[in-house]
């Protein structure tokens, strides 16, 4: 089993993980699955021997665009509750 | 009927771009370097026991004239051969955060997001966690010519501290002030090292500085200081981002 | 099978996530959910410039004391730096898509694209 069989399996969960979070209902599973399926490309980027990218991809991509989008969310949320 | 066309628009563009990227697969897997690069770069070596060593011998931890002795070859990509690059990126980067800034700075209906009442243990955890990942962060980012990591990923840690103190206290407040003024002072410094760089040596941020050894902390020259630089203009942005989003008292 | 498994790999799994993206933009009427397509489209071109480097048997483009022989054998690291440059810019436009969308729903109390533009849904 070598490095690229893995790397197949990983990019067909982004896939299914992607459709997931265009296709379900709510707004705070789809922000999950999109940093599910981040989380998986930085996996996907290890394999294919590029760190530095799999690093930011996991800072960035994870983390920090994750936590903007529910900020957001909280935002408008509150926006909704006020009126 | 508004998915079917969807779907046929999709299958549309995957029949275009599909059939055209079918020929090209030969260049993955067997991806030939030597078409790509010259022959200094491709006989690098930095080990002993390699087959090049009479031709170019460079160890690791003794060599001293490997073109900008950064061990991290991205790194000396993003900060040294195009080094130009990452000050446009760091200028979309400040032009976005102005936007930001812009849109919801002087809102009135921009209220602080209050979360349910943090637990004690979440509060003092919170305050011992803050300095020990900030302290990662610069790791990150000073030791970034020599490991996987950078400005960019560094940046983001330390401005995920800041994150990490606004969901776990209702009161904690950054000063956006002084991030603002290191911002500000760290993107000049960049503009003033690329400047200095076309007085000494006649091109804008070449490398003026000695180039040390490679495997070694101060090493490579400029691009050290330059990804401190940028690592600590990322931190600033990004805290002032959370700031901006979290919304002011 | 071997040879399908390249081609899913390389070529049309990094495709198919991209297109998932463009049908999501296609599709949805919420301005979050227009948000997170875009940022779908960004895993799925990013995989594709990194697959562009890809050797096998090479190692990452560090040079260390044990591991790396020559800078032959090495990854290549011009695709690595690009997308690197892509994922920051990614993060930069999403920040200031959201604080779009924050202000567009202060003024029309809605996140309906359909709702917005005034357009009766058929």
């Amino acid at each position: 089993m070598n490095s690229l069989y893995i790397a197949s399996i990983f990019i067909f969960v982004v896939f299914v993980l992607s459709i997931l979070a265009i296709e379900s209902k709510n707004i705070l599973k789809s922000i999950l699955f999109l940093s599910a399926a981040s989380i998986f490309t930085a996996i996907i980027f290890v394999v294919w021997k590029a760190p530095d990218v799999a690093m930011t991809e996991a800072a960035i991509g994870a983390g920090f665009t994750t936590f903007l989008f529910f900020i957001a969310y909280f935002k408008v949320d509150k926006l909704e509750k006020e009126n | 009927m508004k998915k079917f066309w969807a779907i046929i628009t999709v299958l549309l563009i995957l029949f275009f771009l599909g059939s055209g990227l079918i020929p090209d697969l030969k260049i993955y897997k067997q991806n030939n370097l030597s078409q790509k690069t010259g022959k200094v770069y491709l006989n690098r070596t930095v080990n002993d026991d390699s087959p090049f060593k009479e031709i170019d011998k460079k160890l690791y931890g003794e060599a001293n004239d490997v073109e900008n002795n950064a061990a991290n070859s991205v790194t000396s990509v993003i900060v040294d051969y195009r080094a130009l690059d990452t000050l446009g990126e760091v200028t979309v980067l400040f032009l976005a955060i102005t936007g930001v800034i812009a849109l919801l700075g002087k809102s009135k209906k921009n209220n602080r997001i209050l979360f349910e009442k943090p637990n004690y243990i979440l509060n003092a955890s919170s305050k011992i966690l803050l300095p020990l990942i900030v302290l990662f962060g610069f790791y990150i980012f000073i030791h970034g010519h020599i490991t996987p990591g950078g400005g960019f990923q560094g940046g983001t840690i330390v401005a995920a501290s800041v994150l990490m103190m606004y969901f776990a206290q209702n009161n904690y407040k950054l000063k956006n002030n002084r991030m603002k003024v290191l911002e500000s002072f760290s993107g000049l410094s960049f503009l003033i090292f690329g400047l200095l760089g076309i007085f000494i040596m006649g091109d804008f941020l070449q490398n003026f500085l000695e180039l040390g050894i490679m495997g070694k902390l101060f090493s490579g020259g400029l691009i050290p200081i330059i990804y401190i630089l940028v690592g600590l203009k990322v931190s600033a942005e990004l805290s002032n981002v959370v700031y901006e989003f979290m919304g002011e008292e | 099978m071997g040879e399908i498994i390249n081609y899913w790999t390389f070529i049309y799994g990094p495709l198919a996530i991209f297109l998932v993206g463009v049908y999501g933009l296609l599709t949805q009427k919420n301005l979050f959910k227009l948000v997170i397509s875009i940022n779908i489209m960004d895993l799925g071109v990013n995989l594709y410039i990194i697959a562009l480097g890809y050797m096998d048997n090479a190692s990452a483009p560090i040079y260390t004391a044990k591991l790396a022989v020559t800078s032959s054998r090495f990854v290549d690291p011009v695709p690595q730096a690009l997308v690197l440059t892509s994922i920051v810019i990614s993060v930069a436009v999403t920040a200031f898509v959201l604080a779009l969308v924050i202000k567009n729903y202060e003024k029309y109390n809605t996140l309906d694209l359909i709702k917005i533009k005034g357009i009766e849904n058929d």
